[in-house]
């Protein structure tokens, strides 16, 4: 029976010619992460167990992203515990303010990970890395602290959903309509424990950061990790980038899946997951044209705060005003997509729509800091959750969109469909 | 070992995000993190929760972000043990990893209500409802994490 993508770059790290759906396998990690909230539960368990050496101070990433400037005491006092163990390790990948980035953007861009690779993260959204042709996975901070001393995690080997990808996406359709409007098919446990595999001519039209925000929501439908094959679009991306070997796994002609679903990008529309929960999807057109009235509009994250999700934003701000009473923050994902933003001009679109563009931070998305929502608030948000209470009280309300989506509706007051604008 | 207590229900999909909000997230406190357990889905279950009291949950439990500080909260509460039609895959890794007790039962967790009274025997994954009388079989971890477990947790399996 043959194997699945990432069945086959499991069985590769674990030393096996091959492995099966629930088998119980130990790997070998080329990158273990972990971020200010779950790197210091994992230094406290890596200490309390006596441990004294980490298996490799190249393979491992301590980004300090979520409450970062450091939002109150408690954070800085987190953040100074991490960057103490990362001196007295000599973690070479530990980012503070002024080199980190969101997690997620910087360790495709620093080429940190990439294909082939196998990555654990204390942080859900690592399965982002999925969609360089990774098998990444998001852990807890006790897994991450075993991979630090170990450079080893368990994982039972997943069986596979195939999403067979076809037809172009048009207007303003990006990665995080797909990814929203499948989830609103399979719902939010719809692939748990399991890989989702996307392939198919489609791939073609969606650039690395379409993937990325893709791979990037897999864990919202439950999976393990989502994964794309690698083409000339990921090489184009990760060559002189990943610090690596990049090494190239498919999947078997006779790979078996649990379910198969073909989605033709060509029919998709703008998708919106209204609260409280990303399998709540609605088509824009299902929505009226003054029926959701916002407060706030999110733009950025480890979802979408990409140069092209910044640049699709301003094509939709450029020469115009964000509605009377919405505040518009804008997130870039790292302090490279910070400067080329600048350098493209885009700060200028956004500012003089009345936007304001912030440090690369997780910042709103987790309800930390930077834009907190009140009670009875609703925010448009870019990001990833829109659980209750997510961005502040849990009398708030967020609606998942992509950035066109997002920034339209900055501008109208009320979610819109940026084709009407 | 076993377990025995009133029974704390909740229904499918509940989030690390209401299990322990983001916000308290600045601390790895223990304590501090119990304090806040369950504040966004129930703003009482701090002052209601009592030692080996048990929370049984519907389908999807601890979606969302990976934090480890949502078993640490719950296992902090006094919670002695965690029933649900099914977990979220990193909060089943976490809770095993931690030493948190947890069963997948659809039967049990969909029959039992909040209040009931529960025991547990982990040995036999035999859960009893106390209050109806009535017994259900959980799925028994496989033999590879039950090495884990009884070998106190993952980092003491390792070292």
């Amino acid at each position: 029976m043959g194997m699945t993508m990432s069945q086959k770059i499991l069985a590769a790290h674990a030393g096996l010619d091959e492995v099966k759906a629930g088998q119980l396998i130990e790997a070998k990690l080329d990158m273990v992460l972990g971020n200010d909230v779950t790197s210091p539960v994992a230094i406290n368990v890596f200490e309390e167990n006596g441990a004294t050496a980490v298996f490799d101070n190249t393979k491992i990433a301590m980004i300090m992203d979520h409450f970062t400037p450091n939002k109150d005491i408690k954070a800085a006092t987190q953040v100074k515990q991490v960057r103490t163990f990362a001196d007295k390790y000599d973690i070479k990948n530990y980012k503070d303010v002024g080199q980190m980035g969101i997690e997620h953007a910087l360790l495709p861009e620093q080429g940190l990970v990439g294909p082939g690779c196998l990555c654990i993260g204390a942080d859900s959204h690592t399965c982002t890395y999925g969609a360089l042709g990774a098998f990444s996975t998001g852990v807890g901070s006790t897994d991450m602290a075993a991979g630090m001393i170990s450079g080893k995690a368990w994982f039972k080997v997943p069986s596979a959903i195939k999403f067979n990808l076809v037809g172009k996406p048009q207007g303003y359709v990006s990665g995080k309509d797909v990814i929203l409007h499948i989830i609103g098919k399979i719902g939010v446990d719809g692939a748990l424990y399991k890989s989702m595999e996307f392939s198919g001519e489609g791939l073609k039209y969606l650039n690395i950061d379409d993937r990325l925000c893709i791979a990037n929501m897999a864990i919202e439908a439950g999976a393990k990790n989502g994964i794309f094959p690698v083409d000339d679009i990921t090489r184009e991306y990760c060559n002189g980038r990943y610090q690596g070997t990049p090494v190239e796994y498919t999947a078997d002609e006779d790979a078996v899946y649990d379910e198969e679903y073909t989605i033709d990008l060509s029919t998709l529309k703008s998708t919106v997951a209204f609260p409280h929960l990303p399998e709540n999807t609605k088509t824009i057109d299902e929505i009226g044209e003054k029926e959701i009235k916002i407060d706030q509009c999110v733009i950025g994250s480890c979802t979408n705060g990409r140069i092209s999700d910044l640049r699709v934003a301003a094509s939709v701000l450029k020469g115009r005003k964000l509605a009377k009473n919405v505040r518009c923050i804008i997130f870039p994902g790292t302090q490279q997509i910070w400067l080329q933003a600048m350098h493209e001009g885009l700060f200028d679109i956004f500012v003089e729509a009345g936007a304001v563009v912030s440090t690369p931070t997780c910042g709103p998305c987790l309800g930390g800091h930077m834009g907190i929502l009140a009670a009875g608030e609703r925010a448009i948000s870019t990001t990833n959750r829109n659980f209750v209470g997510r961005m502040g009280h849990i009398d708030s309300e967020i609606y998942l969109a992509s950035p066109a989506v997002a920034a339209a509706s900055a501008v109208t007051g009320y979610i819109t469909d940026p084709e009407k604008l | 070992m076993n377990a025995k207590g009133t029974v704390h229900k909740f229904g499918d999909n509940v989030d690390t995000d209401v299990i322990i909000p983001a916000r308290y997230l600045n601390t790895s406190s223990h304590k501090e993190l119990a304090a806040h357990c369950m504040e966004d889905i129930d703003s009482d279950f701090v002052s209601k929760v009592k030692d080996g009291d048990i929370m049984v949950a519907e389908k999807n439990f601890g979606c969302g972000s990976s934090r480890e500080h949502a078993p640490i909260a719950i296992k902090a509460s006094g919670i002695s043990c965690v029933i649900a039609s099914t977990f979220a895959r990193i909060f089943y890794r976490n809770a095993i990893n931690i030493g948190l007790p947890i069963l997948e039962c659809d039967e049990a967790a969909t029959d039992i209500k909040d209040g009931d009274t529960v025991s547990v025997d982990f040995n036999t994954g035999v859960i009893t409802n106390e209050t109806t009388g009535k017994t259900y079989n959980a799925e028994p971890f496989p033999e590879f994490i039950q090495d884990i477990i009884k070998k106190g947790g993952l980092i003491k399996s390792i070292m």
